[in-house]
């Protein structure tokens, strides 16, 4: 039943999309054993350092197998999925390409991810189920292998909270409360900002508190922003903003950089990924900071959201899709590859095994203070939320950004609740525009 | 980039200087300058302030880019150009060279083709011509955003795409090139000369480059520029046909500075070395041919 409802899933954006090309490699034979080789590859990564990765493969593994991969580097963003679309569409897409969880639905409703099942029977046991349901949409199919994930953890300024002796939350009420301690006792200060610009972190939120963004029922789409879980979200953070005990100004800014630099944001939401860019954005704090799990919203619970994470999928316009799956098997579950992708990258890894290798003995070198980093980080990555992707994010998060900005600037904690509804009315419109079947 | 008006500011001030016939009455006329010219100071300052960012914060540490005030140069300017120069073995000067070459090849071939249908649709009367040249109007207002994509499936049938090629291609053909070309052709191209030339026996493409080409030059050095900074500053076309970032110009090669992914920070100081550097070329052109520009526009318009 699955396979039937992604075919049709599948079949109506081509129809509406592409108005031809017929459903290609979506069988692949089960010959495990045929010569994959000799076959030359290109792949599309953003990932620093991956062109080293890949030249270990090119001396080793690949010698033998006769594959040779060239990495071609892209900007990441929502604009390497136009690139990606307008590629295959002229039939020129890469052999592989990079792609984070949430664009795996848009690319595989345009039939750019080839169903690899076949090629990579049994690697499904080293990721976590969560995170192997975002490659595979839920069905029989696999269309990417997961590369690194993203959890969402809390990152605080350790001195600070001293100095104020403010406790680490462990709740989100407790969050609330530590934000009103703050601004008291330090009124210039402010315990972190709400940004809304960064709607991959609003939805990773929203993904901890169980929101289900994007379901399908029967042959057709479900959309979940306007649902409890959102809301319960959206109210926590407006009414933060409306008290006015939270900064309001967008993340990633020379601004906010400022702030962390300076400690007049004393704290972050953030995902495992932070000790990368923690050293760019606040050099002055190395050392300073900590990592605790996620706030709550029941006391008790271990949950996480994520932000980020990505995948490696093979295209269907791919001439050597056995050679490019098993290149890709490599590159994210073979030790020395994901040892590679750690040291070079900076990736934090999704194959479950290799969390736990060598490459993360050691916490990452602005958190010295913090010896047992990756050892909390691996026991959070296990508590992530499923996440729930549909084929127009970029449009919920477009229109997030649109509205949140509005909200966030009005102080209204009702404009937040409006807000919602807003990129639930845009995300819905959007489905219908493009020919999916909605469910109401 | 901003800093492109930036060298070209200044000389709208000076044809204010010269007296210009009747320049008895100075004091009014005086006072009546000053306005003008701080309207072109605020224009002025206005486009120097994000070159002088730029300048500055180049010489900033990472450390330094987002602590220490906004103007204050800061000590890291040869570890950010060392490091800019280092990266992935020195790919910045790939990128830079094939900038170089887009611009240079491309604004010269589209210059070519625009002398050459400018001058055809101003001196010859033939069936169609006002309806090629309203085609090239049209042209003019869609702006070239939009026909990235149709190109890239167009130079995909023809497996042109991640090419050289595919870069210079489609920035050959500029209507806006085409209309100043035409425009400047019927006003400074002396349609009795070109008569005695044909009258001397000479063959037309003869009196077009004898010619035509010098009366337009001046024309056509403007299209020239107009195309190389267009070209320069070209980001969309080359995003979408190349994919190869050896191939990239500049613009690419700095947004994937910038786009890393979230693991990886943005490496800004590199990239505000990066766009310095790309700016100084444009500033270098400009400085040669201004002079040599605005006066012969002047002369250009004198004759006709």
């Amino acid at each position: 039943m699955p396979k039937a409802k992604r075919r049709r899933l599948t079949a109506a954006t081509i129809a509406a999309t592409l108005g031809a090309t017929a459903l290609a490699a979506c069988g692949s034979d089960d010959d495990g054993d045929a010569e994959a080789g000799p076959a030359e590859l290109t792949y599309w990564s953003w990932a620093p350092g991956m062109d080293k990765v890949v030249d270990i493969w090119n001396k080793g593994p690949g010698r033998e197998e006769q594959i040779k991969v060239t990495v071609k580097k892209q900007a990441q963003g929502d604009e390497l999925v136009t690139k990606i679309l307008t590629a295959h569409k002229a039939g020129k897409a890469p052999d592989l390409v990079q792609a984070e969880y949430q664009t795996v639905p848009t690319l595989v409703s345009n039939d750019v991810l080839a169903d690899i099942s076949g090629e990579v029977g049994g690697v499904q046991e080293k990721f976590e189920d969560t995170v192997w349901q975002q490659t595979t949409l839920g069905t029989d199919a696999v269309y990417a292998l997961p590369q690194d994930v993203a959890p969402l953890m809390f990152y605080y300024r350790e001195d600070l909270f001293e100095q104020y002796d403010l406790d680490v939350p462990e709740t989100w009420e407790q969050f609330a409360d530590t934000a009103r301690e703050l601004k008291q006792k330090a009124p210039d200060k402010d315990l972190t900002t709400f940004s809304a610009t960064d709607s991959g972190l609003f939805a990773g939120l929203a993904q901890q508190a169980g929101a289900e963004w994007w379901t399908t029922e029967g042959d057709s789409w479900k959309v979940g922003i306007d649902a409890p879980a959102t809301h319960r979200v959206a109210d926590f953070w407006g009414g933060l903003v409306e008290e006015d005990v939270i900064d309001n100004e967008p993340m990633y800014t020379p601004a906010w950089n400022k702030a962390l630099n300076t400690g007049k944001q004393i704290a972050w939401v953030s995902a495992v990924w932070a000790p990368g860019v923690l050293p760019t954005v606040a050099p002055d704090t190395e050392g300073k900071w900590a990592m605790a799990p996620l706030p709550q919203w029941e006391a008790g619970e271990q949950t996480t959201g994520s932000w980020g994470g990505s995948s490696v999928g093979v295209t269907t316009d791919s001439d050597h899709p056995e050679a490019a799956a098993k290149f890709v098997t490599w590159l994210n579950t073979d030790p020395e590859a994901v040892a590679a992708l750690a040291a070079e990258g900076g990736i934090y890894p999704a194959a479950t095994a290799a969390q736990t290798t060598g490459a993360f003995d050691q916490p990452p070198a602005y958190f010295a203070n913090q010896a047992d980093f990756y050892d909390r980080a691996t026991e959070i990555a296990k508590t992530t939320a499923p996440s729930a992707w549909g084929p127009n994010v970029n449009v919920a998060y477009n229109s997030f950004k649109d509205a949140f900005s509005a909200a966030a600037k009005s102080g209204d904690k009702d404009e937040f609740t409006a807000a919602v509804r807003t990129v639930q009315q845009d995300t819905v419109a959007d489905l219908k525009k493009q020919g999916f079947e909605v469910a109401p | 980039m901003s800093s492109v008006a930036a060298p070209r500011s200044p000389a709208p001030a000076a044809p204010a200087a010269p007296g210009a016939p009747g320049a008895g009455q100075g004091r009014p006329r005086r006072r009546a300058a000053l306005i003008p010219t701080l309207a072109l100071v605020v224009g002025a300052v206005y486009c120097l302030v994000p070159v002088a960012w730029v300048a500055v914060a180049a010489s900033k540490s990472g450390t330094e880019l987002f602590s220490t005030f906004t103007f204050l140069p800061g000590s890291g300017f040869a570890d950010n150009l060392e490091q800019l120069n280092a990266y992935r073995d020195g790919v910045y000067w790939k990128w830079m060279g094939n900038t170089a070459l887009y611009a240079g090849v491309g604004a010269a071939l589209s210059t070519a083709v625009s002398a050459v249908s400018g001058y055809a649709l101003a001196l010859y009367r033939f069936r169609g011509r006002e309806a090629v040249f309203n085609t090239l109007l049209a042209g003019v207002l869609m702006p070239p955003v939009v026909l990235a994509v149709p190109q890239y499936l167009l130079l995909a049938e023809a497996d042109l795409t991640d090419s050289y090629l595919s870069v210079l291609l489609p920035q050959l053909l500029s209507p806006f090139g085409v209309y100043l070309a035409r425009v400047y052709a019927t006003a400074a191209v002396a349609k009795d000369v070109v008569e005695a030339g044909r009258v001397d026996g000479a063959g037309e493409w003869r009196i077009f480059l004898r010619m035509g080409v010098p009366m337009m030059a001046p024309g056509l050095v403007t299209i020239f520029l107009f195309q190389f900074v267009a070209i320069w500053n070209n980001f969309l076309l080359p995003y979408i046909m190349l994919s190869d970032d050896e191939k990239f110009p500049l613009t690419l090669g700095l947004y994937t500075l910038l786009e890393q992914g979230a693991s990886a920070p943005a490496l800004y100081t590199i990239v505000i070395m990066g766009a310095l550097l790309a700016v100084i070329p444009l500033i270098a052109l400009f400085l040669v041919v201004q002079r040599f520009w605005s006066l012969d526009l002047l002369s250009g318009a004198v004759k006709s």
